[in-house]
């Protein structure tokens, strides 16, 4: 007690530079300030320099005519388009890189992660060589490997492998068939969206009978006689709308079908396999991360293999799973700019030759930087958002 | 990846450097003992490194005679090699001082991007190269529509090549790269049907392929590629003396100055010659220059005239043999042309 009271009499007595408050308080504004003075010093020092450089910060430059053709362009664009526009491009060329990137991967580390606790030895090791492959070799390496390794040694485009559906393979990259819908199409387009719409209300159903009598209904195979039922009623009677553009061969290269060049394809499988082999063990350690007595008891209870994993193990992995699979999306994106090794027209890619076109350096760093960083956020959001929903709903 | 990282460092100068380039170059590549320049990351004849990394080639030889200028020393050079699309932020960023280095001389380079050409080392044209063995019959570009054709970025190609195809109606895929290995690469292992750059490139390409006898170069030139060293606008000292290395070379080799000849030269009564290498009595053209009186005395001993620099990288004397043609002199047919030192 004695001992308590000095401590206290000592503080009451010394000045405020003891008073942790206080203290607290003034190390805060002092930090504060202190960034601030480094911010204001950073934009002073880049305003002044960019002056005596005769340069300056202004924007309007992106309305200038670009001057240069892009490969693959989702939208409409010539070498007539502004800067913006081939911005616009690029940034298109990333995201659907990395959205089909995602989801390949996050589907190829879910089988390999279940697949590496699979209890048949052939799968498991199979399982564990591609992830020890795949995630110990740098994706730019693996980018390379695909594109000079394995799409450049593929025959010249005359040359090309005929590949089922007549879709043509070559060093040109791979050409599918394109569908082209003809008149009365919106009557298979109305099917198609009632079909969804039925199916949600077969699965409500279903779920309510079983809530009420135990009974399960077989919804997977009634809403795929849905789906194929009412689409092909539809085509028959709008009388077949449906033809397919195939890819021939030309002078050149491939005309007609849908087109995916080389340089997509490179980089869309390296970025998938290399981020698969993450995904693939925060999946094994989600499901190691469900302890052996939730199967038990769902044995116990008679509750099949399959079901078990798919209603018991899985749902309560996902909680473990989810946040580090936010990140791995994360970088599958950031990765997406190595797209500039292997000339796929990526932000990054198509930003830089407008940099050097333009020279305006602090622009163009500013707008990639503030693009990557909305991508990431917003793709933050979405899996915290998915997050919740398969977070343990706890009573 | 390393135009990403010349555009971070360019905004990371301008922000924490208190001061950006000075005005005064000469006296910082004095005060330094070396001239930073910007030179080809490796085009044969131009600017390539040896086996033992020094560098040479038409373009180096610029560095080397602005430098031997300055220091007497050919050698006291700090080589920075520079891509397609890195080279204007390094000049602009005052990494070098000056870039050498097959860069074309167009007005917005000269204008908005706030550089000064200092001249035209070299007058080129923008041509095709293709794989004869795998696409015979075409003996023109206008042939070549919906053919794949690889370039690279931050060229005056990359745009001309845009223009041509569009003039004359026709359609292509462009296949465009940011290294020049990489161009090199594809259109090697036949991503591309045809390659576009400077003809004189493409000559310097063509050795590096893996068959370069299978290749043809077609004979259209689509454009003009003035091509010529640079440096950045605001130092008039330090443009005149680039400038002025240039035309000394010329003019050496009008008045038949060479490295061999140059000491005898100095006894010469002639009084262009005489004047030229710094014999008139109290001259001071080198020294209003900022250099030496002995300035052009120097550059021919270390590099040659122009005429020697031309046919030692790329010209009789190289493995590109490339004919004068345009580079000749204008007495020879050509339209090299320099002021004269007087
Ligand atoms: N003269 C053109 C093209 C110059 C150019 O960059 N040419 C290419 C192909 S020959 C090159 O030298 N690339 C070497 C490199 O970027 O490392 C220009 O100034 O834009």
């Amino acid at each position: 007690m004695a001992s308590v009271n000095a401590i206290k009499d000592d503080g009451d007595r010394t000045s405020l530079i003891y008073n942790p408050v206080v203290r607290g308080i003034v190390f805060q504004c002092v930090v504060f300030f202190g960034i601030l003075a480094l911010i204001y010093w950073f934009v002073r020092n880049t305003l002044d320099n960019l002056a005596r450089a005769g340069r300056d910060i202004s924007f309007g430059f992106l309305n200038e005519r670009a001057g240069f053709d892009i490969g693959q362009a989702l939208i409409p664009y010539s070498s007539d388009s502004t800067y913006t526009d081939a911005l616009q491009v690029g940034l298109l060329n990333t995201l659907l890189v990395a959205a089909v990137g995602i989801v390949t991967a996050t589907l190829v580390g879910f089988i390999v992660g279940i697949g590496r606790l699979s209890g048949n030895w052939l799968i498991r090791k199979i399982c564990t060589v591609y992830v020890e492959v795949f995630r110990n070799i740098p994706p730019l390496l693996v980018i390379f490997f695909w594109y000079l390794g394995v799409l450049a040694i593929l025959p010249q485009p005359r040359e090309s492998f005929h590949l089922p559906f007549g879709s043509l393979l070559s060093n040109r990259g791979l050409s599918i068939p394109r569908p082209v819908w003809g008149e009365g199409a919106w009557l298979v387009g109305l099917a198609f969206v009632i079909a969804i719409a039925m199916t949600v209300f077969v699965a409500r159903q279903a779920s309510a009978r079983q809530m009420a009598t135990g009974q399960r209904l077989p919804v997977l195979w009634i809403n795929l006689g849905l789906f194929v039922g009412l689409i092909l009623l539809a085509m028959i009677v709008s009388g077949f709308p449906l033809s397919f553009d195939v890819p021939v061969l030309g002078a050149f290269q491939t005309s007609g079908g849908f087109a995916i060049g080389p340089e997509f394809l490179a980089l869309y499988l390296s970025l998938s396999l290399y981020t698969a082999s993450f995904i693939a063990e925060i999946v094994r350690a989600g499901i190691r991360g469900v302890g052996r007595g939730q199967s038990e008891a769902a044995h116990a209870l008679g509750i099949r293999s399959g079901t078990t994993t798919r209603l018991v193990v899985i749902p309560q992995a996902m909680r473990i799973i989810v946040p580090p699979l936010t990140s791995q999306y994360l970088n599958l994106t950031k990765n997406s700019s190595l797209a500039i090794a292997v000339g796929y027209p990526d932000l990054v890619s198509v930003g830089g030759t407008i940099l050097n076109k333009s020279g305006n350096s602090i622009q163009i760093v500013a707008i990639w930087m503030v693009v990557y960083l909305t991508i990431s956020l917003l793709t933050s959001v979405f899996m915290n958002w998915f997050n919740t929903r398969v977070a343990l709903v706890e009573r | 990846m390393k135009h990403i990282a010349t555009g971070i460092i360019s905004a990371a100068i301008l922000s924490i450097a208190a001061t950006a380039a000075s005005a005064a170059t000469l006296d910082d590549v004095k005060a330094r003992g070396t001239l930073k320049c910007g030179v080809n990351t490796g085009l044969a004849g131009f600017a390539a490194p040896n086996d033992k990394g020094e560098y040479s080639g038409f373009d180096v030889d610029y560095c080397r005679a602005v430098a031997a200028a300055i220091f007497n020393d050919p050698n006291k050079v700090e080589y920075t090699p520079t891509s397609a699309k890195d080279r204007f932020e390094l000049l602009a960023n005052g990494s070098i001082d000056l870039l050498a280095r097959n860069s074309t001389w167009t007005l917005s380079r000269d204008s908005s991007l706030k550089f000064n050409f200092t001249g035209i080392n070299y007058y080129d044209g923008q041509g095709f190269m293709i794989n004869a063995k795998k696409i015979p019959g075409v003996n023109s570009a206008l042939q070549l529509s919906g053919a794949a054709v690889c370039v690279q970025t931050g060229t005056t190609t990359e745009l001309n090549l845009a223009d041509y195809f569009k003039a004359n109606n026709l359609q292509y895929n462009p296949v465009v790269f940011e290294k020049l290995e990489e161009v090199n690469a594809a259109y090697d292992s036949g991503r591309c049907d045809v390659y576009t750059t400077d003809q004189s490139g493409l000559y310097a390409i063509r050795l590096s392929l893996t068959a370069p006898d299978d290749h043809v170069v077609l004979p259209e030139i689509i454009s003009k590629e003035p091509l010529g060293p640079l440096v950045r606008q605001g130092d008039d000292q330090w443009f005149d003396i680039v400038k002025w290395v240039g035309f000394a070379l010329v003019d050496a080799e009008e008045l038949g100055i060479t490295q061999a000849n140059v000491e005898e030269m100095k006894g010469s009564a002639n009084p262009e010659i005489k004047r030229m290498l710094g014999g008139e009595a109290n001259s001071k053209f080198g020294t209003d220059l900022g250099l030496t009186e002995d300035w052009v005395v120097n550059i021919v001993k270390g590099v040659g005239n122009y005429g020697e620099v031309f046919e030692r990288n790329i010209g009789a004397g190289s493995p590109l043999k490339i004919a004068r043609g345009l580079n000749a002199l204008w007495t020879k047919g050509g339209i090299q042309y320099a002021p004269p030192i007087r």
